[in-house]
Formats: C-alpha cells, structure tokens, sequence
C-alpha cells in the first residue's frame, strides 16, 4: 500500500495527481474463506480489518450488494459520542470512541474526526435534573461528562433561541468535550483500504440471496455471484440483517424504520459544535463545508424503502428553527434516509443466534456510526475465537429472555 | 403525506395513527406455563417482512385498533380492516 502523506501529496500535486491508485482491490470472490462478513458498511468492513489485523485471519470477504459505504454509513449525521447512561452502553461506546480518536492514523487515512463537543441542551427544571443524573453516570462510568449552566451553554452556542418566549428555553445541559463529528465516507474507505492492504477481499455488488445452512450450522453465503463457503459468517447488515437471520430461522426483536438526515445550504462559521435540544429531539452541527448537518426522530412508519416521509421532516425542520430561529432563512439543500434496525432497549444485538457459523452485529438503531470501530472490534473478536469479548457479551440476543435489557431508551433518553 | 385508511373513520392523515405491531402474534396461553424463551419472542420477536405486511395500527383520533396491509418496501397501503371480532 502507498503510504499517503504530506509528502506525497505534495509530489502528487507537481503530477497533476496522476499518480493516485483506487484505494483497494476489486476482488472477485472465492469458493471459501475462514469468514464472511456480511455488509460493507463502516462495521462490517471494521470487522474485516480487525479480523485481519488483531486476530491474523488472511482469508476473509466483505460481501457488499451496493458499493462500499452506500448504506447508513453514507447516510447518517456523523456524530460521535459516549454519553450513555448504563455501563455496559458507556464500556461499548466509548470503546468506539477510543478507537475514533486513533483511528486516522491507524488507517493513514484521514477521517476527519474533529473533537468539537457536544451540548445537550435542557429546557426545564426536570430535564436539568435528568441531566444531572446522567452526566453523574458518565463520570462514574469513567467518561468525560460536565453539566452545563445557561451562561455556559450560550458562550458555547451563542446564536441560540433566546429570546424570553421561546418555546424551549435553554436552561443548560449535558457537556461532552471529547464528541464530535468525522468524515462519514472516509471512516468506510479508509478502513477498507487498510482492510484490502491486508489482504481481505472486498467484493462489492455482490448481493447475499441465502444463507447456507447445512447440518443446523451456517456454512457460508449464496449470493447473485455463486455460493461462498466459510467457517464463520458475520452479519453486519442493518436493517437488512433481520431478513437474512430469518432463513437460519432467527427471528430478531427488530422493526426497520426509515431515518432522515438534512443539510443546508453552506454559510460562514457560526457554529462550532454539536447540539441536541431535549425539547425537540432534533440535533445539528456544521460541516466543514459550511452546511448545517441535521437529524432527528425516527419516521414513525415501519419500512425498508431508504426514503423519508414529509411528517418527520416537518418535525425536525420545526425543531431546528425553534433552536435558531436565523436558520429560517437557510434553503434545505438535500434531505435523505436510511433505514435503521431498531431495538426495543435502544441497544444494539452482538453475538451468536443460536446458528453454529452464524454471528450478528445490528441493531444500533439510529446510532450506529459512532459505534462502528467497536462493532467491527467486538464482532471479529466473535468470528475468530466464537467466543464474546467481556465488552460485548452484556448485548447477546439472549438478554430479551433473561430480562436483562440495556434500556438506554429509559437510561439517556434516546427518542424511540 | 400519507393517507391511511381507519376502518372506523374513513382515510385520515398519517400523523393520526401510530404503528402497534405485527399482526398475527397470538399470546402464549396459559402464560404461567410459558418458558422465557417463548414469552420473550412473543413480546420482542418482529418479522420485519420486506414487502407486504399485517400490521396492527392504532387510530389515535378514535382510539380504535385495527389490522393494515401495506408494503414496507413502496409504502402502498392495500388495504384495513377490523381486528376479528370487532365490527366497524
């Protein structure tokens, strides 16, 4: 692998950067591998890198029906965070976050990960108090996590809806200095690059028909490109996941939902962090670029069509202006939608399913790109020795039946 | 905007109902004599189909439940109807 740097950029550039070569192979795929990974997103190509990297397996696929980094992890609002109420949420997530802040230069890939913080914003008496109560978890659990008073708050986010009227007044909050936003498609081509360097086989347009299962066991993968045995055979396919597990006959506690995501226009700087009003739900940050980048709540509506529908949007536009009014003025340059595998504890299902050869890693909901370098982390900790990482072991499938549910729905208010 | 049909109340804006669940789930009977296993996939369990589905949708204006066919993939709705046993 070409190693990029300042250097050769600067080479380059004297070129005319003709000397540039794609960042990894396109590989055609082969009879059998020691595993599959199932989904090119930023997880399932996390997983191959670090099947490749932290165990040594040299005989793994990513089977990716579109192209790399065409689902969710092209579609989402690239924020990064650990503020999570339970331990076991707060080990996962910030887990992620360490990885996140090595990450550019493990890869020698920039992902832009800019450590800018991340306000959640109170609106009364009560929400203060909840928000004591999980900024306290967050300290406990070992993570940087401060409250925020209202005159903090606004030097953070000055151009706030101030005014004595408002709907949602700002009252304080939750302050996390080590969250932030990355570059979404670079965390996806960068760990594939890396992932290929290493010798695993990206294959994209290469769509997973069945399962093969022989024996009660997973044996590897019928696709649109002919069969392909492996060992082990890791799902990492969002929305898509609980369809495929349906055909070893797992059926996961899963609805899909369509998530959307809008930008704006590109203006000056004017805000430089990440923000979340309680009150509304909806959160923003601005690019690099310029454009407010912001989200919301699910659309309520169960689908796997990757298209929003006008209620939410409405929601989460109306959201915005109420926290910057000045934004009324912006024109929505682009709005679109993945579709998120939701979980009834908000909290993602990593492990096996009941299926030898068979291992999940969805259910993240609307958070899955913050998650992705511990996902890839803990599922390929899964495919090469079949047993869970201490970290992951808390979010078996099996804790629907034991009752231990990880409801971080109820422990850091996630909005579904 | 999406218009959705209420067997009660006719076709009504899509803000006024909110999704219950998958159709067809019976409760495992006696529940005293239900393993954990099947208890949970009765509570947690979806099929979460790719295409036509059975839905359980409430009308929040009426307050009344009610069974919907619609495609999850195009979002065409085919059709309502009242939950066995209950008429319209």
């Amino acid at each position: 692998m070409k190693r990029y740097s300042a250097l050769t950029l600067a080479l380059e550039g004297l070129k005319n950067h003709r000397g540039w070569r794609p960042a990894w192979r396109k590989a055609t795929p082969a009879a059998e591998y020691d595993a599959i990974v199932v989904g090119g997103g930023g997880h399932g190509l996390a997983t191959a890198y670090y099947l490749a990297k932290n165990h040594g397996l040299r005989r793994v696929a990513v089977l990716e029906k579109g192209w790399i980094g065409g689902g969710n992890t092209g579609r989402n609002t690239t924020v990064i965070r650990s503020n999570y109420f339970h331990p076991e949420s707060v080990a996962l997530y910030d887990l992620a976050l360490r990885l996140y802040e090595g990450l550019s230069k493990e890869l020698n890939y920039n992902v832009m990960l800019s450590q800018r913080g991340m306000l959640i914003a109170a609106h009364t008496p009560m929400q203060m108090e909840i928000c004591t109560r999980i900024a306290n978890a967050m300290q406990l659990n070992g993570v940087d996590g401060a409250l925020m008073s209202r005159d903090e708050a606004l030097e953070r986010v000055p151009l706030v809806n101030q005014s004595e009227d408002a709907r949602h007044r700002l009252q304080g909050g939750i302050w996390q200095g080590r969250a932030g936003i990355a570059r979404h498609d670079a965390v996806a081509w960068g760990y594939a690059r890396a992932a290929s360097d290493l010798g695993v086989d990206i294959v994209e347009n290469c769509a997973v028909r069945e399962l093969l299962i022989e024996n009660g066991a997973c044996v590897g993968v019928e696709t649109d490109r002919g069969p392909i045995r492996a060992a082990r055979v890791g799902l990492a396919a969002a929305g898509a996941t609980p369809g495929l597990a349906a055909q070893a006959g797992v059926t996961l506690p899963i609805h899909d939902y369509a998530l959307q995501a809008f930008v704006s226009e590109p203006v000056k700087p004017c805000l430089d962090t990440v923000l979340l009003y309680l009150g509304t739900g909806t959160y923003v940050s601005q690019s690099d670029k310029g454009e407010m980048v912001f989200g919301g709540g699910l659309d309520r509506v169960p689908t796997h069509g990757q298209r929003g529908n006008l209620p939410a949007q409405q929601t989460v536009t109306s959201g915005l202006l109420e926290m910057f009014p000045a934004f009324g003025q912006l024109k929505l340059l682009r709005q679109w939608a993945g579709v998120v595998d939701v979980v009834p504890d908000s909290s993602p299902i990593i492990g096996p399913v009941g299926v030898p050869g068979l291992f999940v890693n969805c259910g993240w909901g609307t958070g899955g790109f913050k998650a992705i370098p511990a996902g890839g982390w803990l599922l390929a900790h899964l495919l090469a020795t079949g047993e869970h990482h201490e970290i992951s072991a808390p979010f078996d499938v099996t804790r629907f039946a034991r009752g231990r549910l990880i409801d971080e729905a109820a422990g850091s208010g996630i909005a579904h | 905007m999406q218009i959705f049909p209420c067997p009660f109340c006719g076709p009504r804006d899509e803000r006024e109902f909110h999704f219950a669940t998958e159709a067809g789930k019976p409760r495992p009977e006696p529940a005293d004599k239900v393993s954990a296993e099947d208890w949970a996939a009765y509570l947690y369990a979806n099929e979460a189909p790719r295409g036509e589905a059975r839905e359980v949708w409430l009308h929040l204006t009426c307050g009344e439940y009610f069974v919907m066919t619609r495609d999850t993939l195009t979002r065409e709705v085919k059709g309502s109807e009242t939950l066995p046993g209950r008429r319209a």
